[in-house]
């Protein structure tokens, strides 16, 4: 490395000024900070891109199942680069992809939304309560972690199936003559998405909620306000942020959600993992899925970057 | 995902190269579970004393993804007969040298004539099992909708009179586009094997009118619901029927599982033993083949795992509720009407991909 690593950086006083790079950045904080970025760069960026190469080739009965996008051949002295749009052509041509997009967004935002109804009093009440009983809650909600994800979901099966746990006491309690068909539906997944994101939910709003200054409750009821006014004034606004982090982390995997549509939905739940599984699998065509795989990233970067956009000007108000 | 692939790919491949140099004492299976005789692998590396590292897989679309994507380190693979057509397309697959087998002379001739079609004069191919797509279907609650009648018909999951009594206890169908697809072809009455899309939509029609009927298509879901009672009817794999079966009469709840080849035809399949291309060790996998060969085991195997072996040298050893179960080895009248499938073009699995989803969602 050489030594004229100089740049020109904001001071203090947003004044441009020179400064040398060896002797004033801390090596320490850097070292500190480059590791998710290293962390990112190697299991995000470099795997995207592969993907993002694989979808501009073409399949082929080969291996690797795919026709090379650069070629070369030095006896001749020639390089080939080419790129096929063909299959993200095809995607937007044929409305199949389309609508799988928006059953998987549906599946998802249903989902999500049930999840923050859930997880939101489970939240609060971890806020308000103290010491070793928030310990305990906060545990409680970790907890099913400890199990596996699988195991929990083929718990969920033993429940809802016709003749399992929950049709068993009802018929017994003869609440109902016949046995509700539950699995294999989209109510179901969502059962099952709801139940496996909880904690993901749980944990934002809880950190958001756990800053809440108390006494702001105090002084909107001594100004007269009902409780749900406060509610909607005072807490929800302030607890926003953990409710955009909690959205965001149930909203995302949800999306591409394959195992428990699989597991616990009918045949008929049409959603973007299955998809990508019989682009990849029955087809063989690994470029149409890389390209179906790198439009859903788009599809979900695009809202997020939008959405941090604009809290980062909220916070510079 | 991709990377955790591509990391477990590398390390194998740096772990099996590693086994290589030090000595060619060391064999990589990839078969597909539950599929081999326990013992049958110990009594192969105490012979031999050549290490077995055995793995296992539940698809043929698995299995082929690893291949595809080169450096698998495996050194014998056991895919079905139309993916093995397929992929001896991208030359993923060595030939077998068949003068390193003493015990090829087991093999069943009228078979192994029959698996030509998917590898021309067999030279990539030794067979390993073969099986049926049958009805396996719960007796008692059938014969309580339909009454008296001879249950060896793909009506039960076809006809649409049928399926709408048979709705209520639930028919499931394997998940699987190309043999199914080749199945209600055979049904309609055109070539299963066909590539046209009337004969396919003929196929789809069939499906479409019991599709609403239909509890659920699943590849392995119908073992336990049919055991248990929450499948009356599966079109399914007759290995994994007679394991219904079995577990059935295990857990003493009453129910009666039955598996029938149909009478309109269906199809077999043979699982294949292949050498993959770049297997680090060739030799060994020979030695393997050449055990698998051997009368014992390969009656063993058979005797274990309830499907059928292409074996000659293995019928006298065959336990009696092996060798005269029809479900496994059916009489030659029944095998006549059996079909093979062929290996699809890109260009219509991608059709019967999107009939398939369509049938399915009900689009």
């Amino acid at each position: 490395m050489s030594t004229s690593k100089i740049a020109w950086i904001n001071d203090s006083y947003g004044k441009m000024t020179k400064y040398n790079f060896f002797s004033r950045v801390n090596w320490g904080r850097f070292s500190v900070v480059s590791v998710p970025y290293l962390w990112l760069a190697i299991f995000f960026f470099i795997p995207f891109v592969v993907v993002f190469k694989i979808s501009l080739s073409e399949a082929a009965i080969a291996v690797p199942p795919y026709t090379p996008i650069l070629d070369w051949n030095l006896e001749e002295a020639y390089v080939t680069l080419k790129l096929s749009l063909s299959n993200y052509l095809f995607l937007l041509e044929d409305d199949f992809y389309l609508s799988a997009y928006l059953s998987s967004i549906k599946v998802a935002a249903i989902s999500t939304f049930f999840t923050l109804l859930v997880a939101f009093p489970i939240a609060y009440l971890m806020a308000r309560s103290e010491g070793s009983m928030r310990a305990l809650l906060l545990a409680l909600v970790i907890l099913p972690f400890w199990t596996s994800f699988l195991l929990r979901v083929y718990a969920w099966m033993g429940l809802l199936k016709k003749n399992g746990l929950i049709n068993e006491t009802l018929m017994s309690m003869g609440l109902i003559d016949q046995p509700l068909i539950m699995m294999q539906t989209d109510f179901a997944v969502y059962i099952g998405i709801v139940y496996t994101y909880l904690p993901f939910m749980v944990l934002p709003l809880y950190s958001a909620l756990e800053k809440m200054d108390m006494t702001l409750l105090e002084a909107a009821e001594d100004l007269g306000a009902r409780p749900y006014q406060s509610f909607f004034l005072i807490t929800l606004p302030l607890a926003m942020p953990g409710v955009i982090a909690g959205c965001l982390l149930v909203f995302i995997p949800a999306v591409g959600e394959f195992v428990i549509p699989a597991l616990l939905g009918g045949s008929d739940t049409l959603m973007i993992g299955r998809v990508l599984w019989d682009e990849f699998f029955l087809n063989r065509d690994w470029p149409m899925a890389s390209a179906v795989a790198v439009v859903m990233l788009i599809i979900l970067v695009l809202p997020i970057m939008l959405i941090r956009n604009s809290q980062g000007k909220e916070g510079a108000v | 995902m991709t990377i955790k692939k591509a990391l477990t790919l590398s390390v194998c491949s740096v772990l099996l190269a590693g086994n290589a140099v030090a000595s060619d004492k060391v064999l990589n299976i990839y078969n597909w579970s539950d599929y081999i005789e326990p013992e049958a692998v110990s009594r192969f590396e105490k012979e031999t004393g050549i290490k077995v590292n055995y793995d296992v897989y539940d698809s043929n679309e698995v299995l082929e993804a690893k291949l595809m994507a080169g450096g698998s380190g495996y050194d014998l693979v056991v895919p079905t007969g139309a993916f093995l057509e397929r992929q001896l397309q991208a030359g993923i697959y060595s030939k077998i040298d068949k003068s390193k087998l003493t015990n090829l002379a087991n093999l069943d001739a009228a078979l192994v004539e029959k698996i030509s079609k998917h590898d021309e004069g067999n030279l990539h191919n030794v067979p390993y099992a073969w099986g049926t797509i049958g009805l396996g279907y719960n007796v008692d609650a059938v014969k309580a909708r339909l009454g008296d009648m001879e249950f060896d018909t793909l009506d039960l999951i076809f006809n649409p009179e049928v399926t709408a009594k048979l709705k209520d206890c639930g028919i499931g169908v394997l998940d699987s586009p190309a043999e199914v697809m080749s199945i209600a072809q055979n049904y309609a009455g055109v070539d299963p094997n066909s590539e046209s899309k009337a004969d396919l939509k003929k196929g789809a029609e069939v499906l479409e009118k019991v599709r609403g009927d239909y509890k659920y298509f699943h590849s392995g879901k119908y073992i336990s619901d049919l055991a248990n009672g929450d499948v009356c009817v599966a079109l399914g794999y007759n290995g994994d029927i007679l394991q219904a079966q079995s577990r059935a009469e295990e857990a003493g709840q009453g129910v009666n599982i039955s598996y029938a080849i149909p009478k309109e035809g269906t199809l077999i399949w043979f699982d294949l033993m292949a050498i993959p291309a770049d297997a680090p060790h060739p030799e060994a996998a020979h030695k393997f083949i050449d055990y698998v060969l051997k009368g014992e085991t390969a009656a063993g195997i058979s005797n274990y795992v309830y499907y059928a072996v292409p074996n000659k040298a293995a019928e006298p050893l065959l336990n009696e509720d092996v060798i005269s179960n029809p479900g496994i080895y059916p009489s030659d009248a029944v095998k006549a009407k059996l079909f093979a499938q062929k290996a699809h073009t890109a260009r219509f699995d991608r059709l019967l991909t999107r009939t398939w989803v369509n049938i399915k969602t009900g689009r």
